[in-house]
This record gives C-alpha cells, structure tokens and sequence, in this order.
C-alpha cells in the first residue's frame, strides 16, 4: 500500500501531542511501519505546531510535504487555512470550529480571516466540529483533542475498538474514561 | 507509556532511542543541560536511574567535564546539548580531544536546522572537525540506538571522545526501535598517566601529533567500517549523504545509487572516490554547511552541491525533486495567513515584570529562555538577545561604552536557571568591575522553555532525589550586592517602585522577581478572571500585556476563555473601571 500522509496541526499547548500518539499507536497496532514528527521547543508557547504522521510498509521520510496529506486533523480554523495546501486533492480536513486569535490579531495588527470553512469547503472535502462544546456537555472542556480524534477516526481505515483500547494505553490513567466517552462523541458524529 | 523489555519494538523519539542506545552501551554517567532539541535524551535516561547516574549540570560545558571526569575514571560516559551548548563546552572538548579516553566518552550535540528553538544554526560538525573529533551520524530512530552503542566502542578503540550528531528532526521523530539488553563492559582500571591526562605544553604537543595520527587511521578504517554503506542502484545519478537527509533522498530519489555515511569525519576516501567513480553525476546532500563537499571537491572529484542546495533551514524531498530532476509537486498555492508567533503563556509571570518594565519605558538587554518573547509585539520590551547569561554582561559593556547616566534606563532580564549557567560570572564581572546597572532575575522556579527542568535552585535533582536549594538572594548578596530583593512578580506597585528606585541608584542592585510558571505541576492557579461586559469600556488596556487568553469580541468588548485563563490577575489590576474581577477557586 501507498505511504499514508496525515497531519495534526495548531495552537502549541492545544494537546496536538497526545492526539500523535494516539495515531501512531493505533497504525503501529495494526502493524504499519510508522514515522512521527513533532515540534518540541519555543512553538509549543501559542505559536502554530504541526505534527506529522506517515504510516504504510516502510516510511523513509518523516515529514509530510505540501500537496502531500490524506488527512489534515486541525484544532483550530485558522490553522486549517494555514495549512490547507498540504492537502492532497481528494484529502480531508477535520477541523476543530474554533477561533484564536494569533498575536497580531488580538493587538491589531492583522485581520482574522472571515469565513474559512465555507472557502476551505469550496476546495476540499471539510468536516467542521464544535469539539469544546461536546467536551464540555461530556463535562470537561479539556478533552476536546480527543474528540477531534474522534471525528477523525471514523475516516479512517481503524477499528473502533481498536482506537478505544489505543486510548486506554496512551492517556494519563486517571481519564480513561472521560476520554474514551470523549472519542466516542466524536465518532458518532 | 510501552513497557521497555529487550527483544520488543516500539515507537521511540530519536532523543529516547539514543537515550535506550546509551544504556544498552552500558554507559553509566551522563551530564547535560537542557536544550532544544537534546533535552529529552536525559529526560529518557532517567528512565534507568537504577543503572545509569544522570544529571543537570549548569551548564554544558560543567557537563562535558563531569562526563570527562567519568571517562577519566574508567566507565562509559555522556554529556547531550544542544549546538550552542557545545561552543559553551568546547573548552573541555578541544582539549579532551588530545587526552582521549578511558571509558568511552560520547557528546550528543542537536543542530538545530530551521531553527526551531534556538538563536542561531550553526553546524556542530565544524566544531568537531576544528576540535578534530570523530562525528557519527544517525539517519532515524534505529540508527540512533545502534550507532551510539558504536560510538562508545570506537570511542575506546580508538581513544577519542567521539560526537554523535543528530539534528531537530531526528531528535524529535518517532519511529520503531528494537531493544536489546543492556551489556555494560567492566570499568577500565585507571591507571595515572601525566603525559596523556595532564595537557600542559610539553605534553600537549605530543599528544597533538597523536590526534592528527588517530585521525588518520581512523580515515583509512572508515572505507570498510559498518557505519558507512554504499547503496548501488540505478547509477545515473549518485548521491553522497547522511542523517536525516538520507530520507529525503530516498523518498525522491528511490532508484538512486546512495553513499550514506554514518561516519561523517573523518571521511572514507577511498570509499567517496570509488562511488563517485561508478555514478554519471555525483550529489552531495548536507543540511548546513558544505562539510563534506569541500572535502570531496578539495580531492578533485566532480560534485553538485551548494550550487543547487540551500545552507540554511531543513531538507525534504519536494526540495531535492525541485532541485535534481526539476519536478515541481501539484499544490495549492498557501493562503495567506496571519503568523502565530510563540507567546508567553496566560498566568507567566514574565508578562507581568515586562508590563512594568513597558510601563516605565525601561530598555532590557535579555537573555535565552521564555522571556525571550517579551521581544515580542504587543510587550515589544526586549532590546537584545545574543546567548545564554548574556544580558548582564551586556548591560555592563553598555554602561562601560557610555556611561553610569546611560543604563539609568536600562535593566539586564535573565532567567533562575540562565543566571546559574553563565548569567553568575558576569554579575560577578559587575561587582568587581564597579558597574552600577540593575539585573532582574525572572524566578520562575525552572527551566521553561525547554519544558520544565530542574536546576540548582529548585531543590530536586534529574533523578528526583530532594536536594540542596541554592538560594538566589542569599549568592548575590555573597558577591557583595548590597541591594538585592525578593519581590512577589504580579506585585505590580512594589515592582514599579523598586525599579524606579533601583535603577537610579549608583550601584549594582539585583530584584529577584518570584513566582512560579503557570504550567509547572505544582503550580495553583489563584481562579479565573471574567469579564463584566456591562462595565468594559473596550479601552484595551487589559490586552495590551498580550495574554493570549483574551481578545476582543467585535463589539470591542474584552472576552476571557475560562479555560486558558490561569487566574493571575494582571488584566484585572490594569483595568481602570473595575470590569475584570477574580472568580476564586474554592
């Protein structure tokens, strides 16, 4: 099988790290030869991360290239536009409706773009999700990467319940259960 | 977490495979400093605290002599830094070099191409070469585990420290590794030997020739050593390469002939010479600084290199498509995006020392850490930044250029863990150089920026242990600062008065601001502060400090997010109608 490209992009201290291990565990568990690549350091302060996920027989590089990802897992709408062009042309965005402000919006210095899914969704096939607001009916806000895992894993070619058992292994053991109801949410969506 | 048993694979970051590499050497002392991109090879090997003694030292070039020391010692030994924390070390190293080894002695030094996380990108492979140190490079997380274990053994073969080399990118990518068991080589006697461990002149000069020897023979050996391997394929074009951009080249290039090299000095010139006598067009793919090419052209033979391949930043394959076989890869064109800098978190207590410094229009020649983003718009504080503990010597040479009258409104900023890695010398330099400008030291209880390390004003050590606190206020006042204070960060009108009155004064003085990072575990945050958009008059003073857990609704009101916000209370105390208050955590 052809190498799979995926992506996880936004806003350094959203959770993107977690969301790649989960992904890496569950392509490992299904016996893939898998290559992440994360951003540590300064950018993990608010600044735009991205995190790489190839999969497939064998993975030489470890980056994902523009014109190049299957899947664009973003948690935030601005960097879903930031990113978009990496997408392959029948690739998916799953992006997390939710807008923060970079820096040079919030003093004024830059306009956030109006309307993003709508464009995005002109090109590309686009699965918006209001992921704080299920976390926060499933009663913590904070689970939302999760959720987004979620949306995403029904697009992809995983069991359920493997997902659920690669959850359980990769989350502090304290909330399991909050984020496997999490995931769940998300993947009923 | 996967459990870590011999003989099972799992996903490993480069930085945890060179970690499980080092102690399947059996490597038992390992010293280092933290610093993006190395930091999690010690974060990792604590992992192995029974077997494996390793620590933070101040600075990495107290490192590498505490892993000297241990070599010297006879048992395997390590210090990981980052690039600019090897020019911090390459006193010991340049030197270390004409001693050699006992037990086998291995620096990890992270470039840092596309500079991620650092203030330069500068190429440790020409530090090794000046210091004539062999360089090993791994291309993946495998390698990793496996050359390092080399490394140790030609360290003692060849009684030479030996640097592994890896860059962000193999540093911070997963892949599989196999474990084997840990194999530890019974420790080396030592035996005293003041001609090889005491470099004085008349030793030195020896052992000089004895450097230039190893290095010869250890050229010779590297065309059949294991660690470089010829790739025969379609031979039309042929490539030299190493590290992470054996990847890239063969991800673009998978039907090319390959000379990837594990060692990458000294080279095989044998081994180049015959592969590039078999190839039609010879390409040398090197992140960096033309290393290897200058050596291969300076034998004469034909090569594509810095001609087409960019020094600076990372590689990729679209990169060497575009540049070899002129293919362009189909995509959109990227939209047009505001940036999203890094910023100082909601609750950093740098925001608040900065919002007085902007306040009071007071310059500040800054230092390496989180408070480097106070360089950064809307704060805009930050004059200068060069490299670790430099902001106070700077201000010192300011004050020595132009005067007592000049730095009246100038501070140095510097960090708790910056001040004990070199930032103490040069606050020693003021006092005994009769300086009188005003250091602040950002106590936030940790080393930030490269995600929360103990130092020695913590109180813990790398492997956990509780231990001695140096006290920060109590060091200077030992150097002989008279005026030296505590203050709490988000006092806001304490800060603003000491300042005024601290840099007026004729003499050195050191404010200590405290208070912990908002994202240390220990750290409780006070509530949450709201908004009462009744009483908001959307002048904006509250966002000026720049918290990224605010931002202005399009009416032009203020809206907090509950979840970002960790209570400090700095919107609160600049809003003038009393629109912001703290919703305490019961």
């Amino acid at each position: 099988m052809e190498t799979k490209n995926i992506m996880i992009v936004g806003v350094g201290g959203q959770g993107t790290l977690l969301a790649s291990r989960i992904l890496g565990g569950i392509t490992r568990q299904a016996g893939f030869d898998v290559k992440i690549s994360e951003v540590h350091g300064m950018a993990q302060r608010g600044g735009s991360v991205v995190t790489y996920v190839r999969y497939g027989e064998h993975v030489s590089e470890p980056i994902v290239e523009e014109g190049c990802a299957d899947v664009l897992i973003a948690f935030e709408r601005l960097e879903a536009l930031r990113y978009a062009h990496f997408l392959k042309k029948d690739g998916v965005i799953i992006v997390n409706d939710q807008r923060m402000d970079p820096m040079p919006v919030a003093v004024g210095m830059a306009e956030y773009p109006e309307n993003i899914i709508e464009d995005l969704k002109e090109k590309h096939h686009v699965v918006s999700v209001d992921a704080k607001a299920l976390a926060s009916q499933i009663g913590n806000p904070r689970v939302f990467n999760t959720v987004i895992i979620g949306v995403a894993a029904k697009r992809m070619d995983f069991a359920k319940e493997d997902w659920i058992k690669v959850i359980g292994e990769t989350v502090p053991p304290k909330t399991v259960e909050i984020n496997q109801r999490a995931f769940e949410a998300g993947y009923e969506l | 977490m996967s459990k870590e048993y011999a003989g099972t694979k799992i996903m490993m970051l480069g930085n945890a495979a060179l970690a499980r590499g080092a102690y399947e050497a059996g490597v038992k002392v390992s010293a280092a400093y933290p610093g993006t991109p190395s930091t999690e090879i010690s974060e990792n090997l604590v992992k192995y605290k029974d077997e494996v003694y390793a620590e933070w030292s101040p600075n990495e070039k107290v490192a590498m002599e505490v892993a000297i020391g241990a070599s010297i010692s006879g048992v395997r030994a390590m210090a990981s830094m980052k690039h600019v924390g090897v020019n911090v070390a390459s006193d010991p190293l340049y030197t270390i070099s004409y001693s050699g080894v006992n037990g086998g002695l291995v620096l990890v030094a992270a470039d840092d191409p596309g500079i991620y996380s650092s203030q330069n990108e500068q190429d440790s492979r020409m530090v090794a070469r000046a210091a004539m140190v062999p360089v090993i490079e791994p291309s993946d997380s495998e390698e990793a585990r496996v050359f390092i274990k080399r490394a140790f053994e030609l360290s003692e073969e060849y009684d030479t420290p030996i640097i592994v080399r890896e860059t962000t990118r193999l540093a911070h990518s997963q892949g599989l590794v196999n474990l084997e068991e840990r194999v530890c080589p019974e420790d080396k006697p030592y035996e005293k030997n003041i001609a090889k461990n005491v470099m004085m002149p008349a030793n030195a000069i020896k052992r000089h020739l004895v450097v230039e020897e190893r290095l010869n023979k250890m050229a010779l050996d590297a065309n059949t050593l294991d660690l470089n391997r010829a790739e025969y394929r379609d031979t039309k074009i042929g490539v030299i390469t190493s590290g992470i951009p054996y990847q890239y080249v063969r991800e673009a290039l998978p039907e090319a002939s390959v000379l990837k090299l594990g060692l990458v000095h000294p080279l095989p010139k044998k081994l180049i010479q015959e592969f590039a006598s078999k190839v039609d067009t010879l390409y040398i793919v090197e992140e960096l600084e033309p290393v290897i090419e200058e050596q291969v052209k300076s034998w004469g033979i034909q090569a594509i290199g810095k001609e087409i391949f960019t020094v600076q930043g990372e590689y990729s394959a679209n990169m060497l498509r575009r540049a070899i076989l002129g293919q362009e890869v189909e995509c959109d064109v990227p939209a047009q995006v505001p940036a999203r800098p890094p910023i100082l978190c909601p609750g950093c207590p740098h925001r608040s020392v900065y919002s007085v410094l902007k306040k009071l229009k007071i310059h500040a020649a800054g230092d390496i850490g989180c408070y480097t983003l106070g360089a950064v718009a809307p704060l805009s504080v930050v004059d200068t930044t060069v490299c670790m503990g430099a902001s106070i010597s700077n201000l010192h040479g300011m004050e020595k250029a132009k005067g007592k009258d000049y730095v009246k409104n100038w501070v140095a900023v510097i960090g708790d863990s910056t001040f004990l890695h070199t930032g103490v010398n040069s606050l020693m330099n003021m006092v005994y150089n009769k300086a009188t400008g005003t250091v602040v030291i950002l106590d936030n209880s940790t080393t930030g920026m490269t995600g929360h390390q103990d130092h020695a004003a913590t109180g813990k050590t790398l492997m956990g242990d509780t231990t001695y606190m140096i006290n920060l206020y109590h060091l200077c006042k030992a150097m002989g600062i008279e005026h030296v204070y505590e203050v709490d960060a988000f006092d806001l009108e304490e800060l603003e008065r000491l300042l005024k009155q601290e840099t007026q004064r004729e003499e050195v003085s050191v404010i200590i601001t405290k208070s912990q990072c908002a994202l240390l575990k220990t750290f409780v945050p006070k509530g949450k502060c709201i908004v009462d958009p009744e009483k908001c008059k959307k002048c904006g003073m509250c966002v000026a400090s720049g918290c990224p857990a605010m931002h202005k609704a399009k009416d032009g009101t203020v809206e907090i997010d509950p979840v970002m916000c960790n209570g400090c209370g700095l919107c609160m105390n600049s809003c003038k109608f009393g629109a912001i208050s703290l919703l305490e955590n019961k």
